[in-house]
């Protein structure tokens, strides 16, 4: 079997968010960036089925060369060669193009249930739409019974049990699997495992990146005694009306 | 222009937040069609036009009752063509974010997910969407004639501005092939609020020290008519189901208000939170830095504090 991961290059879950050049671009100083959270996850699942099943897996990215050491990182925990489509990923149909572009052959293709950056939440339907397979996610569970796939689905307040068959799109988030830590022996031998660099299929998503902007700051707390909670009652009612 | 609002049901009954999806729609100006699929309540599907819509399109096949996220994108295109609709807006759901960008796919459509509002349309097509798990905003053109929009709770609010409306039998062709996932089965919380929808949220984290203390968060829920959540750690060690665990890689909710009961306030956690209108923090420890992210504090022990809380909202009934 062959599993293809996609993955993000995002800023880690702590980064204080800033913008430059008159908020059209994202402040990447000061900032570590890592495999998204949630494709971390799908990453773990790939590498226990290759460890029981013996399954072959590629990760892919769309990104520029600054990705590299992220996509290395990824072979360091346990994938077999990777993908970059030399890129940057503007928008969720531009990804999802790229990805569907180089699925061609794959009967699993796993990715978190969002990156943690646009947070769009859809490149997992867009690629299965696009190459007219099924797609599941958020997945929690995914065991693989022949070309049958068990999948446990999270919905709004509980869960579902879905059926589909291979090949098969799957957007992941825990508990999927226990994310990896690359131990050394892997950090090895990802610096020599190979790493494709193709070149992106043009892709119009009709949207245009504007411009960002940050929240307006946060008032100051008003502490209340612990014997007072009349007050705090008072005030949620009368002050910030949400009573 | 016309829009058409896909409303997604649970139980039979409307979803407040597609109802939102409905004021959003009327607002952007134009005429609106709801569209439900499987089986709904017929008087809680006509209230739909109490919140603008003038026209309700419903396909009760009861093939439809478990959602196949590939049939339902193959139906609302369909409604989307006899209604002659440019733009679908949805709710943000499990459901509806995916069909949505199925839909986007197929119709060579401009697609946003997130969006909390109204668009700008003094040049062009330009909505805000939330990024970086709420951290930060993006506003982005649509440029295509055709757009499909998601939302997220709260992008407009929930204003009636009609009257009900008589609800238009619909008959989409079903394609077996579209039923490409099975739904072997189904397993809801019996609470009745459901977290993402929520108005008000109770949440309970490590502090809380136990999962057979939260009797007193489930009982200040039940007073205030709230959903509850949790933190990460507690749902990682079972005291509570994932589905109630709020935070970057959880549940993001939106309330009008957010308590939360013995949790530090990780950034992680925020992340999942700071979209609520109003957050009050209740922990033993000054120094949690949940305080920082507050509108209201009180320091104390979560197991005197909340009893005493609840015996007030009570009161103040």
């Amino acid at each position: 079997m062959k599993i293809l991961v996609c993955i993000s290059h995002v800023p880690d879950t702590t980064s204080k968010i800033n913008f430059i050049d008159n908020n059209t671009k994202f402040d990447t100083s000061g900032v570590q960036f890592i495999i998204g959270p949630y494709d971390d996850y799908a990453l773990a699942r790939a590498i226990e089925l290759k460890e029981t099943s013996g399954a072959a897996v590629t990760v892919l990215n769309v990104g520029l060369a600054e990705t590299e050491p992220t996509i290395r990182k990824a072979l360091a925990i346990g994938a077999d060669d990777a993908i970059r489509v030399n890129a940057d990923p503007t928008d969720s149909f531009f990804v999802a193009t790229q990805i569907a572009q180089n699925a061609s052959g794959y009967d699993l293709i796993l990715m978190g249930r969002e990156s943690i950056d646009f947070n769009s939440g859809v490149v997992h339907a867009m690629v299965a739409e696009i190459l007219g397979i099924p797609a599941v996610s958020p997945v929690m569970k995914l065991d693989i019974d022949g070309t049958k796939v068990k999948m446990e689905r999270e919905i709004e307040g509980g869960k579902e049990l879905v059926e589909a068959s291979l090949p098969l799109v799957a957007g992941c988030q825990e508990p999927i699997a226990e994310w990896k830590i690359p131990n050394m022996r892997g950090i090895m031998s990802a610096r020599t495992k190979p790493l494709k660099v193709v070149e992106p299929k043009a892709a119009d998503g009709f949207v245009k990146g504007q411009k960002f902007e940050l929240p307006p700051p946060k008032g100051a707390v008003q502490m209340i005694a612990a014997d007072q909670v009349g007050e705090l009652v008072a005030k949620l009612k009368n002050e910030a009306k949400v009573l | 222009m016309k829009t058409l609002v896909f409303v997604e049901q649970a139980e039979g009954k409307i979803k407040s937040t597609s109802l939102e999806a409905v004021c959003y729609a009327k607002l952007m100006g134009g005429e609106v069609t709801a569209v439900a699929l499987g089986t709904v309540d017929a008087t809680a599907l006509g209230d739909v036009g109490r919140y603008g819509a003038v026209k309700i399109l419903h396909a009760s096949d009861a093939k439809l009752d478990h959602p196949v996220i590939q049939v339902f994108a193959s139906v609302l295109i369909q409604a989307m063509e006899q209604e002659g609709c440019d733009n679908l807006v949805l709710a943000n759901s499990s459901l509806g974010t995916p069909v949505a960008a199925k839909v986007a796919v197929r119709l060579s459509a401009s697609f946003a997910s997130n969006v909390v509002e109204l668009p700008d349309t003094s040049s062009g097509f330009v909505v805000k969407r939330s990024i970086y798990t709420g951290k930060a905003f993006a506003t982005v053109g649509m440029t295509a004639t055709k757009k499909v929009i998601t939302i997220k709770k709260n992008a407009a609010a929930l204003k009636e501005s009609g009257s009900p409306v008589s609800v238009t039998a619909f008959a989409p062709k079903l394609d077996d092939k579209d039923f490409n996932t099975k739904i072997v089965s189904t397993e809801k919380a019996s609470t009745a609020i459901s977290l993402p929808e929520a108005d008000i949220v109770v949440s309970g984290g490590r502090g809380m020290k136990g999962p057979e203390h939260w009797a007193i968060l489930e009982e200040l829920a039940a007073t205030l008519g709230a959903a509850t959540g949790c933190s990460k750690p507690v749902s990682d060690m079972g005291w509570r189901p994932h589905h109630e665990h709020v935070g970057q890689t959880g549940v993001k909710v939106a309330p009008q208000l957010y308590i939360a009961v013995g949790i530090s306030g990780a950034i992680q956690h925020l992340a999942g939170v700071n979209a609520s209108k109003c957050i009050v923090v209740i922990n033993k420890d000054a120094d949690a830095p949940f305080f920082k992210a507050a509108d209201y504090g009180i320091v104390g022990d979560a197991f005197e504090v909340v009893p005493k809380l609840t015996s007030a909202l009570k009161a103040a009934k």
